[in-house]
């Protein structure tokens, strides 16, 4: 009786002592990280090719998002003000809500299974077949060798890759409304015109900065984390894209309360 | 000079693996490690270049206290020291030569081309002559053993930890391997340490037996005084017979 009493109270302590373990270790990956910044000449070979990997690479399944989005964002705005709001406001809609928010978290979430799923894999791998282990010996600190380059990546590609998703979905809007809206050039771009804000793309600058910065880091955090051969790389990769999503979905509710006011 | 593993004790979670574990490993000799699967052979060899702290217990490599390395003193402790994985730990993104030439990217001072005559000639010692612009998928178990053994010389070192060198390797692929490692000692006059479970292997190249039981030393000896052991658990264990291993204290 009394041992049935206290596993609920097992279970919760248990899983509080876990979770402050995996914050402790995230606080030692990320100062580890910090202090490798100085070993330029083990990172600094290697952030050009993570840039196009992590950059480059990820601007197809970018435009493909972008450009649906941008459709349906401008069909749906159409059909919502039909009769009750001026036309113009499908460009004014497709380009705030581009900018500001879709381009910006539905890039974040696609590359958080694009590049936080391969950078965990592969990480997770080197882990389980001791190749982290051989960078020791050989003297490379993994944290520069591995962390810094793709985290540096992920922080300078992730908004050049989010403005070309908030541009192509914006042209995407904007054919929608003439093709298929029978709206003309220039009263979607009075819309578009109407409400715009430099400091709208600053705002998406920084939403994708801090996801580039979190989808990168948390797939090290998991790939290093992982151990118990295949199966533990799989769940590494799993919990790296749930995670870094759901910390996407958090920051980007944090950026609205904080620089939109 | 020597490494000192002084009273080390290890544990994951609730499994206390070494308990007291002490081994001195003097220069110039090659002393083997045997025991049973999981006891902790690995574990006790990742303590003396710091892949793995301690509990409680000193590592001493050359009267340098390991604990107590700066993390660049400890780099260059690892330049002295070479570590050949069981599974040989390859990068799979790079070529065998890449490979061997990692650690003396690290030595300052060294060019592109003195690295590149180094690598051959490290390829050239474990018979991988021709093979470095392969890459480790292209490779069998035994080739990617040596080159990881062509990986652990490339930096000169005065010590060589082996790590089950001839585990999931046929006999004719175990036997190079086992000279490769007495030709390491005899022409580079390396210190080694090697783990394994492989007694053949274990009496052709050692020079000392330890063997580890229950997070301790069990036996320590010459390969003839471990023959002669009446020890029912080293027996048991060279032997083969798990019915001594039962009635052993």
């Amino acid at each position: 009786m009394r041992v049935s009493l206290l596993r609920p109270v097992e279970a919760v302590g248990g899983a509080v002592l876990s979770s402050v373990a995996t914050v402790g270790r995230a606080g030692y990956l990320a100062v580890g990280a910090v202090r490798a910044l100085r070993k330029g000449s083990i990172w600094g070979p290697h952030l050009l090719a993570q840039m196009a990997k992590i950059g480059v690479d990820s601007v197809p399944i970018a435009i493909f998002i972008a450009l649906f989005t941008g459709v349906v964002l401008a069909l749906q705005a159409s059909y919502t003000f039909t009769g009750a709001v001026p036309l113009y406001f499908v460009g004014t809609l497709v380009g705030k809500t581009m900018v500001l928010e879709l381009g910006p978290v539905l890039t974040g979430l696609a590359l958080s299974g694009r590049v936080g799923a391969n950078i965990a894999a592969e990480i997770g791998t080197m882990r389980v077949t001791e190749q982290v282990d051989a960078l020791e010996t050989l003297a490379y600190d993994p944290n520069a060798y591995l962390v810094v380059p793709r985290v540096l990546a992920g922080a300078l590609m992730f908004p050049i890759v989010v403005l070309l998703a908030d541009a192509v979905g914006v042209l995407a809007g904007w054919l929608t409304s003439m093709y298929l809206l029978d709206m003309s050039s220039q009263t979607f771009l009075k819309g578009l015109r109407l409400f715009f804000q430099p400091w709208d793309v600053w705002f998406s600058v920084i939403k994708s900065v801090s996801f580039g910065l979190t989808v990168t880091s948390v797939g090290c955090f998991f790939g290093f984390s992982t151990s118990g051969g295949a199966e533990g790389v799989g769940k590494s990769t799993t919990r790296s894209v749930v995670v870094s999503s759901m910390i996407i979905l958090v920051l980007d509710a944090f950026w609205a309360a904080t620089l939109l006011k | 000079m020597s490494i000192r593993l002084i009273d080390v004790h290890k544990a994951f979670g609730p499994k206390q693996v070494l308990k007291g574990f002490s081994l001195e490993i003097r220069e110039g000799q090659t002393l083997s490690i045997i025991g049973g699967s999981g006891v902790g052979k690995s574990v006790a060899l990742k303590h003396v270049i710091r892949l793995l702290e301690p509990d409680q217990g000193e590592i001493w490599v050359d009267g340098r206290n390991v604990a107590t390395l700066s993390r660049e003193e400890l780099y260059e402790l690892r330049r002295e020291v070479g570590y050949v994985f069981q599974f040989a730990a390859l990068f799979d993104s790079m070529t065998v030569h890449d490979n061997v030439g990692m650690g003396l990217k690290r030595i300052p001072g060294w060019t592109r081309g003195r690295i590149s005559e180094r690598v051959e000639e490290c390829l050239h010692l474990v018979d991988l002559d021709g093979y470095g612009e392969r890459f480790p998928a292209e490779l069998s178990g035994g080739q990617r053993k040596r080159a990881g053994l062509a990986r652990a010389i490339a930096t000169a070192p005065k010590y060589l930890l082996y790590d089950e060198p001839t585990t999931g390797l046929d006999p004719v692929t175990s036997a190079v391997i086992n000279e490769l490692i007495m030709r390491m000692r005899r022409e580079l006059e390396v210190t080694g340490v090697v783990i394994t479970h492989d007694m053949e292997s274990a009496f052709r190249i050692s020079d000392r037996i330890a063997m580890l039981h229950d997070g301790r030393i069990r036996f320590e000896g010459t390969p003839d005084q471990l023959r002669e052991t009446q020890d029912p658990v080293v027996r048991g264990f060279i032997e083969g017979r798990p019915d001594l291993l039962e009635v052993a204290p």
